[in-house]
């Protein structure tokens, strides 16, 4: 069994790496475990963040958070690239287990494992996953050079993303369930200025047609109940995120979405000595910069719990 | 045995579908998050495992192979055994979920 730590931060991205660089500074000596395969978060398939302050010309959101996480390791956190696979947050002393079966403890963990991708839930979807249907608009889009494909969703991301898509294809159709979009007004005027995008309103995928590889989409429309095919090569699914909070299920209260509740404006959990952050509280905001300025409340919100419970 | 080996457009029928032992090609771009984010998983499997060879081909400046092999989205991992592929993982995955996957060409 290794020393018990001052605090554990579980996940990266704005909220967890803030929470480090913060929790660091504080001289608590943080132990960040930042995922092996999702470290720096939900901005790592994003190209540029716009709206990050302090950032005049805009920032690559994998460049902003090696900036960040950088920062952090600046003033001595120490971050393991690995995922925690179980937890046990009762008691005076948490206890966490991670990917290599190596357990770590601490007075205080600060949660910030963020969100994953929301699926349709079809059965094609899965099937062609990788063969057309995709969540990575920044990593898939060059595939799908000259060719004509869609993107299902109305918030900032799916228009992000579809705006994107149209340096590479010859045309993008926006499927959304209803008949305006919910993104922010300069992503909508952006994408109305864009010839490339076109749009499916008040209109859901069914379904997903192809054999080995996408071929088109199923589309109903929710105001007459018709349906029609829309003949695609590939599908990009921005319908939102659910948060990744089933490792705290049971320990933690969480509402009726799976996020972790907080008291107030703070980001303490029902637990003593547990902290969240970030998108896995958040169902309001979601943004790179709140999720930053949660991350640094939960490692002041810890740093006082360590020091009154001394 | 060592580090990941580069292939290109040019080399790959040599590196890859020549080669005697089972080849896992990492197909990736720059642009790429969660490449970035499998790439060092892809150095160690490469360091520990001597009966295979971990190959990257940069899908940007060898779009040939990755076309001809029908790649839409990145990372995908296929492995090749006697030039033909035997498995195709798609998307970024933690280390011991790669490695059950690979598991029968390690």
């Amino acid at each position: 069994m290794s020393e018990i730590r001052n605090v554990i931060i579980v996940g990266s991205g704005p909220a967890g790496y803030t929470a480090a660089v913060y929790a660091a500074r504080a001289q608590l000596a943080p132990l960040v475990f930042e995922g092996s395969v999702t470290a720096g978060g939900a901005l790592m398939n994003t190209t540029e963040v716009e709206n990050f302050p302090g950032f005049t010309d805009g920032i690559m959101g994998p460049q902003l958070m090696e900036q960040i996480r950088a920062q952090a390791v600046r003033f001595g956190a120490e971050l393991i690239t690995d995922d925690i696979v179980s937890m046990d947050l009762s008691g005076d002393v948490k206890t966490v287990v991670d990917g290599a079966g190596t357990t770590h403890q601490a007075r205080a963990v600060i949660l910030a494992m963020g969100s994953a991708y929301r699926e349709l839930g079809l059965p094609n979807e899965k099937r062609l996953s990788g063969h057309g249907v995709s969540w990575c608009a920044t990593c898939d889009g060059f595939f799908f050079r000259g060719q004509d494909i869609a993107v299902v969703g109305g918030g900032d991301s799916a228009i992000e993303e579809a705006t994107f898509l149209t340096r590479f294809a010859d045309t993008v159709t926006l499927v959304h369930r209803r008949d305006s979009l919910r993104a922010s007004k300069i992503m909508q005027e952006r994408a109305f200025a864009n010839d490339k995008l076109r749009f499916a309103w008040n209109s859901t995928v069914e379904d997903v047609v192809g054999d080995d590889k996408v071929s088109g989409i199923v589309l109903t429309d929710t105001v007459t109940g018709a349906s029609r095919e829309l003949p695609v090569t590939g599908l990009f699914v921005a319908i939102g995120h659910d948060p990744r909070s089933e490792l705290v299920k049971g320990q933690v209260d969480l509402d009726d979405e799976g996020y972790v509740v907080v008291q107030g404006r703070s980001t303490a959990t029902n637990v003593d000595g547990v902290f969240a952050c970030g998108d896995l509280v958040d169902h309001t905001y979601r943004q790179a910069i709140t999720a930053a300025g949660s991350g640094c409340a939960a490692a002041l919100d810890a740093e006082r719990f360590l020091a009154s419970s001394e | 045995m060592g580090a990941t080996k580069q292939v290109t457009d040019a080399s790959f029928a040599d590196d890859v579908l020549m080669s005697d032992k089972p080849v896992i090609v990492d197909f990736w771009a720059e642009w790429c998050g969660p490449c970035k984010m499998i790439a060092p998983i892809l150095e160690q499997i490469a360091s520990e495992n001597d009966g295979v060879v971990v190959a990257k081909l940069n899908v940007d400046e060898n779009p040939h192979t990755a076309a001809s092999y029908g790649i839409t989205s990145i990372p995908t991992m296929n492995v090749y055994q006697g030039g033909q592929i035997v498995k195709t993982i798609i998307g970024a995955k933690p280390k011991a979920a790669l490695l059950a996957d690979l598991a029968p060409y390690l």
